[in-house]
């Protein structure tokens, strides 16, 4: 990247440098994040660290769904663990299921209820059923919920509001029916993952492997919706839902669709996170996780194609390491960082790099606006050189705003 | 976005770029009038608009003026579909009365807000392009817009605002926004363009321009303006209607509206007695 540097300089006025185009920067990043999450993360983490990350891939991909939904769409969905939980209690209901055999009844039944399956459990002892339902049930829900509160014209907080209640409900309903739920408990022990043995350290990496690809699928689908005709009406819609409406488009639609596919990558994050935790239980789907899951979005910063999925990754294995360190310190830690990040920095980490950037125009912006004796010796010192040549008063602005611009 | 751009360079209306978005036959526009019976508007028993009867033509250009609070915006915001009203609302043999906003703007209704309201975020280009798409199939709404549609490369023209459509909306000047709002009603295809105070906040120069833009997109469709600015009425206005109290008090040209002693008393007073000096009259708002 230095290398190219001075001959990009010369040609920055005509057009961007070579790595901020725009193809470049996408397929670049994607291909960086293949080479870390697969190559690197892998040979450096031990068994047990790499299971972590994967569970925090697994939340990763609820965040990005949050950040289509609440940073582009303007929609705040406090409830996503809702259908984070549909998405993993289809699989831990398929993986109890195989585990207890053809015709088997899984080992909780036998415990709580009267050890019959039932009915509706039946159909998700076969796989492509348990994969199309997680793919499809949670979507449908969220698209017929969303068409009824959006048309309705719910916004704001009363939407954040009557998300979070549907969270409480489904966490409260998994309890009270532990028969065919496992209650409190959740679902857990696990052994098989689609036949393959879940016992083995192998089948635990092709588990991180899968849900590394899955992410990085839900990452690129995003910036093509984002990019799309669609994901310019999307932001529109945010901003000013009445003058969409009075275009000739129904706003409700346009929000349900970004509100569905949030819920579909919660379903799959949540079906990925049920086989790498061991475990699904009420604790993962009720109100502090859904909460939890929209802090490291917010910390991220929530409008921007990335902010999500590292904000949120970050957040959690924060959580991990400092919880290790100081038990029962995190809670507090998280409280400080959220109101640090809202309060200075409301887009989110991601926009560190554009204030910074702005603070430094602005700042080398006073020199250019005075005469240009005052810019020479500035750019002499640099060179080395006393008589400068006037061109290389423009460099150095624009070194500044490239470094600024790099470590962003 | 929140830097202080400076203004961006006024740009000039290009009305050789609006013959061409004109440019449809006027076959299409024949039919078209907006015509409203009786209508009402009730707030939690506060009547706002108390049996308004307004026929409107293709053609025309009016002008709906009246104190504050006589129901002038309610009468948009009911023919828009933004609150709920009584008796009966046709524009080109389509009912507008009891139908989402939407279903209206897509049988042909276009309406402006008091604030410019444009996508701030948006760039202008995005902006015309989003009005211009409300039949886009979902196909084509889910890929990137490969190329400028022709409609919003006249549109951009006809407002000028060519040369800033890769600028955020949200910079403009105030009179641009409104300009772009105009353009958008364009390429929206609007055949009934309910304009709430176009010229708001617009300099001099800005208001003649506006106002020979409206003339001219009048000629073809059916206009009405709300408008408190009583010199752009004058200027530019080929009927009036005055409302009061939620009622229609007078109608007709701007003449024989200013000549009604009625309408005098209760609004054009202080204008009526300024008409032989322009510059007395430049007050936008009678109170």
């Amino acid at each position: 990247m230095s290398a190219a540097r001075p001959g990009s300089a010369r040609t920055a006025v005509a057009r961007p440098d070579w790595w901020r185009r725009e193809g470049v920067r996408l397929w670049g990043g994607i291909a960086l994040a293949v080479v870390l999450l697969v190559g690197v993360a892998p040979a450096v983490l031990s068994d047990f660290r790499l299971n972590l990350l994967a569970k925090f891939l697994c939340l990763a991909m609820v965040a990005v769904g949050i950040g289509l939904a609440w940073g582009r769409g303007g929609m705040l969905v406090l409830g996503q663990g809702v259908f984070f939980g549909l998405g993993g209690y289809l699989m831990a209901m398929h993986m109890k299921l195989s585990d207890a055999g053809p015709g088997g009844v899984p080992d909780f039944m036998l415990l709580y209820g009267d050890g019959v399956v039932p009915g509706w459990w039946e159909p998700l002892r076969s796989p492509v059923v348990t994969v199309l339902a997680i793919l499809l049930l949670p979507a449908g829900l969220a698209a017929v919920l969303g068409l009824a509160v959006f048309r309705r014209r719910v916004r704001g907080a009363y939407f954040a509001i009557l998300s979070q209640a549907l969270a409480a409900a489904f966490a409260i309903l998994l309890v009270g029916q532990q028969k065919v739920t496992g209650g409190t408990n959740g679902l857990n022990g696990f052994r098989s993952f689609f036949g393959y043995d879940l016992a083995d350290p192998v089948n635990k990496r092709m588990l991180y492997y899968i849900a590394a690809g899955v992410l990085v699928v839900m990452v690129v689908v995003v910036r093509l919706l984002m990019r799309s005709r669609y994901g310019e009406l999307l932001v529109a819609v945010r901003d000013q839902e009445n003058r969409v409406r009075f275009l000739g488009y129904d706003p409700a639609v346009v929000k349900v669709v970004a509100y569905a596919v949030a819920a579909a990558f919660a379903a799959v994050g949540g079906a990925l996170f049920a086989p790498v935790a061991g475990i699904i239980s009420p604790a993962d789907v009720g109100v502090v996780p859904s909460i939890a899951l929209l802090v490291g979005v917010a910390i991220g910063g929530r409008a921007t194609l990335l902010g999500p999925v590292l904000g949120s990754i970050a957040v959690s294995w924060a959580e991990t390491s400092l919880s290790e360190q100081f038990p029962s310190f995190w809670t507090y830690f998280q409280g400080a960082l959220f109101i640090g990040v809202v309060a200075f920095l409301p887009n989110g980490l991601a926009s560190l790099g554009g204030a910074l950037r702005r603070r430094r125009a602005r700042g080398s912006a006073v020199p250019e606006v005075g005469p240009a004796s005052d810019v020479r010796p500035a750019a002499g010192s640099a060179g080395g050189v006393p008589a400068d040549p006037p061109a290389g008063a423009p460099d150095v602005t624009t070194d500044t705003v490239d470094t600024a611009g790099r470590h962003a | 976005m929140s830097d202080t751009t400076p203004a961006v360079e006024a740009g000039r209306l290009d009305t050789e770029a609006l013959e061409q978005v004109l440019a449809a036959p006027a076959a299409r526009f024949r039919h078209d009038y907006l015509e409203v019976r009786g209508l009402r508007v009730e707030f939690d028993g506060f009547v706002a608009v108390d049996g308004v009867d307004l026929t409107v033509t293709q053609g025309d250009l009016r002008f709906l003026i009246g104190p504050n609070g006589a129901g002038k915006t309610t009468v948009v915001d009911a023919l828009t579909g933004l609150v709920a009203a009584a008796g009966s609302a046709q524009f080109g043999g389509v009912d507008l009365l009891g139908r989402p906003s939407h279903r209206i703007a897509r049988s042909g209704v276009g309406r402006t807000f008091q604030t410019a309201s444009v996508f701030d975020e948006l760039t202008v280009l995005q902006n015309l392009d989003i009005a211009a798409g409300a039949r886009r199939g979902p196909l084509t709404l889910l890929r990137r817009r490969r190329s400028v549609p022709p409609e919003v490369e006249a549109a951009l023209e006809t407002v000028g605002l060519a040369h800033v459509r890769d600028l955020p909306a949200g910079v403009l000047a105030h009179g641009q926004k409104q300009w772009l709002e105009i353009g958008m009603l364009l390429v929206q295809d609007a055949r009934l363009l309910l304009l709430d105070e176009p010229v708001a906040g617009m300099s001099q120069a800005e208001r003649e321009e506006t106002g020979l833009l409206l003339q001219r997109i009048g000629e073809q469709r059916t206009v009405v303006v709300v408008e408190h600015d009583m010199e752009f009425l004058r200027a530019f206005a080929s009927s009036v209607t005055v409302l009061h109290q939620g009622k229609v008090l007078a109608e007709g040209t701007v003449a024989q509206v200013q000549a009604d002693p009625r309408v005098v008393e209760v609004y054009l007073g202080t204008g009526a007695h300024g008409r032989g000096s322009r510059t007395a009259a430049t007050s936008t708002e009678v109170e």
